[in-house]
């Protein structure tokens, strides 16, 4: 093979003593990223399992595959809808023209293409700009570059609403892979999740741009409040007379960030993460659980003031970034507990501070993000008691 | 003690610097710096209070019984601040007003009792005076680059006026609201603490796990 033969001959020049050694991470991570890895376990215990870190970020990959599809064809519905009624501009209205595309919103390649147009440009700032960190941190502290950070942008890029303006996306990841990940020792130290970290940077330190109605679809003009904040303002039931059913916002025809209105598209992610049992089914429990319990005493208390009160969890579910969150971070190995009792409230803790967020806090409507933070923090405490609780029970036992 | 007057002075400015190092005072550091102003007044207020306090409890300390030296300290402490406090709203009405309860809590911050105790009740008047200005100064400067970043960057201007034109105003430049919440000053504060030991090395710790390397064999 011409490529193996290409690696093999510039090899010495990266390794120890090379002319370019400084540059290995970049070599590895280039290498790495065509083949397998060569390094294998040296020391004990000899245990091999064929999944590792580059099969395991992969897999995430791959099953975030729906959600870009659904999130591309939806950017796309949305902003051709839009277009009817305010008319297009801009370079992305010119590249259709050219290609003679159009803007039918009954067209799905259309809509497509469209969604390309928004979703491409952010992703492909994402991984630049923190590409670039990655790379820097890994040659000065001589780390490698893993394939953890292809994980990290694509659902970065997913949870942006598609108007963000480009060097908001690249200072976000910078934030997120610099202060969440890089200043902890790299990927498997980071005790926060790096993408949501990057995420919540910006909607403090830029709220114009990442929250409101007019963000959700990418048209001069639009005003689109997202299924949350509806419910928020005026109780879910009125979704319904704004045309929006369950079954929209379970498929994610609606307004919201580019990858995570859709319920069903998370599901099937989620489904392929837990057959391949990348994520614990623990974590997921625990969430569902959490989530579904404390939104029934929610209903059951009720309130004539805050129609938030009223959501039942099938609504919960679906609107927001629930699903996603539920999906692609809640069971992010790293940032969760580690162990098995510890998983159930974790995932329990994060349930019950989406609710809290969304229903009693009037500042925010969406609290998944928030939620998913705040369980990291307190990820290595419930793991600590845990332990400690096991410790004290087997004293006793041998007491 | 071996030091001379300048390294007393000049010490807690980078080298053993009351915030970056012994990570003391961290809570008003959060608090009054998203505007350079405020900074600087904070600054000059417990510049003064550090040294005249060391001052004075230095004079005292071979009165004070050691059983109740807290509760003298203390009271000396809190006369200082409270002179500061009327000082300050007399003088400057608005910036105390924005200071608002950070600066009767000058009185608990850990700098000002810290030097009190570690300095100031072991060494003759003088040399504790400018060991508590040396601190105080300390502090205020790791305020000023504090408050300088979030300003500037926060609001686009620095002491109030402009350099960044915003969006609003018809500028340029976005300003980032979440330089103007307090918990920015964390990650601000982190990342001197980052500049500063890699700028000075020995002030790194020993970390407290070290990672076990097994041999292959």
């Amino acid at each position: 093979m011409g490529l193996r033969n290409f690696f093999d001959r510039i090899e010495p020049l990266f390794v120890k003593g090379g002319k370019y050694e400084k540059l290995f991470p970049v070599y590895e991570m280039v290498e790495s990223f065509l083949y397998t890895p060569k390094t294998v376990t040296t020391a004990a215990p000899h245990a091999r399992s064929y999944i590792d870190m580059k099969r395991i970020m992969t897999y995430v990959v791959i099953a975030t595959i729906p959600c870009i599809l659904v999130g591309l064809y939806n950017i796309g519905f949305q902003a051709n809808h839009a277009i009817a009624t305010y008319g297009a501009s801009g370079w992305r209205a010119w590249i259709i023209e050219a290609l003679g595309i159009g803007f039918n919103p009954a067209n799905p390649f259309a809509n497509f293409v469209h969604g390309l147009l928004y979703f491409l440009p952010i992703y492909i700032t994402t991984l630049v700009a923190g590409g670039i960190c990655e790379v820097v941190f890994a040659t000065v502290r001589g780390h490698e570059v893993n394939e953890g950070f292809l994980v990290t942008s694509m659902l970065y890029a997913l949870i942006l609403p598609p108007s963000a303006p480009l060097w908001q996306v690249a200072l976000g990841i910078v934030f997120g892979v610099v202060i969440g990940k890089e200043v902890f020792g790299g990927t498997g130290k980071n005790f926060l999740n790096p993408a949501l970290t990057g995420r919540a940077f910006l909607y403090f330190a830029y709220p114009a741009q990442m929250s409101g109605d007019t963000i959700w679809t990418p048209v001069d003009g639009f005003s689109g409040a997202t299924a949350l904040s509806v419910s928020a303002s005026d109780g879910y039931a009125q979704l319904a007379a704004q045309g929006m059913t369950w079954m929209d916002s379970f498929l994610g025809i609606i307004q919201g960030s580019i990858g995570e209105t859709s319920t069903l598209a998370c599901l099937i992610g989620l489904a392929f993460l837990l057959v391949t049992k990348i994520a614990n089914w623990r974590l997921v429990v625990g969430c569902l659980a959490g989530m579904i319990a404390f939104s029934t005493l929610l209903n059951l208390i009720g309130s004539d003031t805050n129609p938030m009160f009223a959501m039942p969890w099938y609504w919960h579910l679906v609107v927001g970034g629930y699903a996603f969150g539920l999906a692609f971070m809640v069971t992010e190995p790293v940032s969760a507990s580690h162990t098995n009792m510890g998983r159930y409230i974790y995932g329990a803790l994060i349930g019950f501070m989406v609710v809290m967020i969304r229903v009693i806090n009037p500042a925010f409507p969406e609290g998944m993000m928030l939620a998913i933070l705040f369980g990291n923090v307190f990820a290595p405490l419930i793991d600590y008691f845990v332990v400690q609780a096991n410790i004290k029970r087997r004293a006793k036992r041998n007491a | 003690m071996a030091q001379t007057r300048r390294q007393m002075l000049v010490d807690p400015l980078v080298d053993n610097n009351p915030i970056t190092l012994q990570v003391l005072g961290i809570c008003s550091a959060l608090a009054v710096t998203s505007s350079l102003q405020v900074s600087f007044v904070m600054a000059i207020a417990v510049t003064l209070v550090t040294g005249f306090s060391s001052m004075f409890i230095s004079m005292l300390r071979n009165h004070i019984p050691g059983s109740i030296r807290i509760i003298v300290q203390m009271v000396i402490i809190a006369s200082l601040v409270i002179i500061v406090d009327q000082v300050l709203k007399a003088y400057a009405f608005e910036i105390s007003k924005t200071l608002s309860v950070f600066v009767g809590l000058i009185i608990t911050n850990c700098i000002v009792m810290g030097r009190a105790e570690a300095f100031a009740m072991k060494n003759p008047p003088v040399a504790s005076f400018i060991d508590g200005v040396g601190n105080g100064l300390g502090y205020g400067l790791i305020l000023m680059l504090v408050g300088f970043i979030r300003e500037l960057f926060g609001a686009g201007s620095l002491f109030g006026f402009n350099i960044l034109q915003t969006v609003n105003n018809g500028g340029w430049y976005v300003p980032n609201g979440m330089l103007l919440l307090p918990p920015s000053a964390f990650f601000i504060i982190g990342l001197l603490i980052w500049a500063f030991r890699t700028w000075k090395p020995e002030q790194v710790e020993e970390p407290e796990y070290k990672i076990q390397v097994v041999d292959a064999h």
